[in-house]
């Protein structure tokens, strides 16, 4: 089959590989029909992710048709059409029993790898670094889908790929971003980073009543989508100071809660403040640039939440510690446990309450993966999403 | 650990087998208090008597002897005390040496006698030092260990897959194979480097079901080991605790290199991926395996990943 396999930094090229087949009783075979290139897949193209190798096949947002089932899979049957969720999540552990799918603790294989980093082993995820369990990813025709009978949902027919492969990853992540804000009435949310989780976090926050809901990024054409489908007020950083910008939008008060869906490869305003994280992370003694959650922690209301959406990997400097403990915020984040909001979503996709495909702006066939890669790391052609149609 | 220690391997518990040593001391005790209290009928036995040197220095080595005897009798660093004596030998031995070559006749007669009997034991303390420290080495190589993972399911159920030896290998990844010959005794086969294969018999020692299983190898084996499992209830209804407790005690030389090999560079990280295994076995039904770690956790597969993308069909 053809897969889009990671090659080296700022490298992927479209490769023959052998078909998958079923190594687990509750595997999968998918064939794939819509597959996406995620914001967090750059930070695997640009090599800030460490245990990559050459020949991994990319890809954790993918969609398809069941073509074979393992013997302990009664829920699906070749024919069905299901999307699935980016985190590999076994259902019987009691993270997952407790709904924290992504930190399963049984689906990462190289638990102990990831133990040495953080501690703890998060989930196993598709196409996303051996330290994430060396799963091969479904930017391909194929993929293996292990616990097939906890993760995949079944799409209904009216509901399109492009609208059922975003509940793979992008909007159950914006989801959560927006519900671990814990929203009442009247509040304001502040959203860093206009990309496909930050318009679906915005779009959340919407869905879950926010009063206002600001947008902060640098590119004219992104914000545009967040004033055009979210009613969101916005802020380009690169023409504002986003403190003083919302400080007189909220009267002094702050964003009652902050979301960050930028993580570690963010860009600053002050172009001397890039510099300084940008230089240390090349040095290898800083892995992240983190100056969205800086900002967030800044700019968030005394007592509000800061949510963290946005890819972390390693660590952080300059860490506002000062600020984030004398003025009572607190901080909620995780990778997203997408097969608690899978079917949810699905229903208010179903019901015509969102449809998160409007963040969509390429479609192109798998074999031009590159050039998908390409536009969406340059940010060319006003590129906010692309879906890969096999 | 103290608890599986002291049931668990008696030949590689306690304190170094000491009867040599202490034989040695009970010696030097005599050789000493027969130097301090009787130096001239000493001096006459050993054909030295004629010297009012030899007068001077017999009371001297009678103190270094009771330094000896005391060190020996005490049990505590055998190994340095027999060595200890060793180093006496050798300066009697030097000094006997000068004393034959300026005597002759009856005294040089006896000196020859005492050089001679001084060369046996010196020979037998070269031996006993040499056996201390071996063993003292041995038990240095023992390797213990503490590694335990909480499992969502009840002791019952965690219990009840483990006391079925013959399921082991499914998650102890360096065996080949357990058969239960009854319901104690079961044969082992573990898996080395290059076709190596190490087996041994076990018996189970203490049996609490749904609370632990002990187990050690039996006598005469060349690996000695043992172990303990406890199932726990996790606080908080977590499921269960699984607390592992082995120790084995890899002996020197090649086989020793094979075993060292079984266990890999990081034997807890081993033991460790083993339970996790057990974790995946009773939450999941099986081994989780990805295209990087086709056959599931392992060290040495996570230090040598295939690249994520699937097996060729000659690896299924």
């Amino acid at each position: 089959m053809k897969a889009t396999a990671w090659m080296g930094a700022d490298s992927v090229k479209v490769v023959d590989v052998p078909d998958p087949k079923i190594m687990n009783a509750r595997d999968a075979i998918v064939r794939i029909s819509t597959t996406a290139i995620c914001g967090s897949d750059l930070h695997l193209y640009h090599g800030y992710i460490p245990a990559m190798r050459k020949g991994d096949i990319l890809g954790h947002e993918f969609m398809g048709e069941v073509v074979e089932v393992g013997p302990q899979v009664r829920n699906l049957k070749p024919g069905d059409r299901v999307v699935v969720p980016f985190p590999i999540a076994c259902g019987h552990c009691s993270s997952c029993q407790r709904g924290l799918y992504s930190v399963c603790e049984n689906s990462n294989p190289n638990a102990g790898i990831a133990e040495k980093i953080m501690g703890h082993s998060p989930a196993g995820i598709f196409g996303y670094s051996h330290l994430l369990g060396g799963y091969a990813g479904g930017q391909a025709e194929y993929a293996r889908v292990p616990f097939a009978d906890i993760g995949p949902v079944k799409v209904p027919d009216e509901i399109s790929d492009d609208q059922a492969v975003m509940l793979a990853d992008v909007f159950p992540t914006g989801y959560m971003g927006a519900e671990m804000c814990d929203i009442k009435p009247g509040q304001v949310i502040a959203v860093w980073g206009a990309g496909p989780v930050g318009l679906l976090a915005a779009a959340s926050a919407r869905l879950l009543g926010a009063e206002r809901v600001i947008v902060i990024d640098r590119f004219p054409y992104r914000l545009r989508l967040a004033e055009e489908h979210i009613d969101a007020e916005t802020i380009n950083y690169e023409e504002a100071d986003v403190l003083d910008t919302l400080n007189e939008m909220t009267a002094g008060r702050g964003p009652d809660a902050c979301i960050d869906a930028v993580g570690l490869e963010g860009h600053h305003g002050n172009a001397a403040m890039y510099a300084y994280d940008r230089a240390k992370q090349v040095a290898r003694v800083e892995t992240e640039r983190p100056f969205a959650l800086r900002q967030a922690i800044l700019a968030c209301r005394s007592g509000g939440v800061v949510s963290v959406v946005g890819a972390y990997g390693g660590f952080v400097d300059k860490f506002p510690m000062g600020a984030f403990m004398n003025r009572s915020l607190i901080m909620r984040t995780g990778q997203c446990h997408v097969q608690r909001y899978t079917r949810p979503l699905l229903e208010r996709i179903q019901r015509g309450e969102i449809d998160p495909s409007f963040i969509v702006s390429h479609r192109m066939p798998l074999r031009d993966a590159p050039k998908g890669y390409k536009i969406f790391q340059k940010k060319q052609d006003d590129c906010t999403k692309v879906l890969l149609k096999v | 650990m103290s608890h599986v220690d002291a049931v668990l391997l008696p030949e590689l518990d306690g304190p170094v087998p000491a009867t040599l040593p202490s034989a040695l001391g009970l010696l030097s005790l005599a050789l000493g208090v027969g130097a301090l209290v009787a130096p001239r009928p000493i001096a006459r036995l050993t054909g030295v008597d004629d010297s009012p040197v030899a007068r001077a220095v017999l009371p001297a080595i009678g103190l270094r002897e009771l330094g000896s005897a005391a060190g020996l009798l005490s049990g505590r660093r055998p190994a340095g005390w027999a060595w200890s004596r060793v180093a006496g030998d050798a300066m009697d031995l030097t000094l006997l040496g000068r004393a034959l070559a300026d005597r002759g006749g009856e005294r040089r007669h006896r000196v020859a006698l005492t050089t001679l009997a001084i060369a046996g034991i010196t020979a037998v303390d070269v031996l006993a030092a040499v056996r201390v420290g071996r063993a003292r080495r041995a038990r240095a190589r023992v390797i213990r260990m503490q590694i335990a993972v909480t499992v969502n399911r009840s002791p019952a159920e965690a219990y009840r897959f483990w006391r079925d030896m013959e399921n082991l290998p499914r998650f102890m990844a360096h065996l080949e194979s357990v058969r239960a010959d009854d319901l104690r005794r079961s044969h082992w086969i573990a898996r080395g480097p290059a076709g190596h294969r190490v087996e041994w018999d076990a018996e189970i020692i203490d049996d609490q079901p749904n609370k632990s299983i002990t187990w050690r190898s039996l006598p005469g084996t060349r690996v000695p080991n043992a172990g303990r499992v406890r199932f726990v209830p996790a606080p908080g209804d977590r499921g269960t605790e699984v607390r592992v407790e082995l120790r084995y005690a890899p002996p020197a030389g090649a086989l020793g290199r094979v075993v060292a090999k079984l266990f890999g560079e990081e034997p807890e990280q081993q033991v460790r991926d083993d339970l996790r295994r057990f974790k995946q076995v009773l939450e999941t039904g099986e081994v989780v395996r990805s295209e990087g770690s086709p056959n599931g956790i392992s060290v040495r597969q996570q230090a040598m990943q295939r690249p994520a993308q699937p097996l060729p069909a000659s690896r299924r």
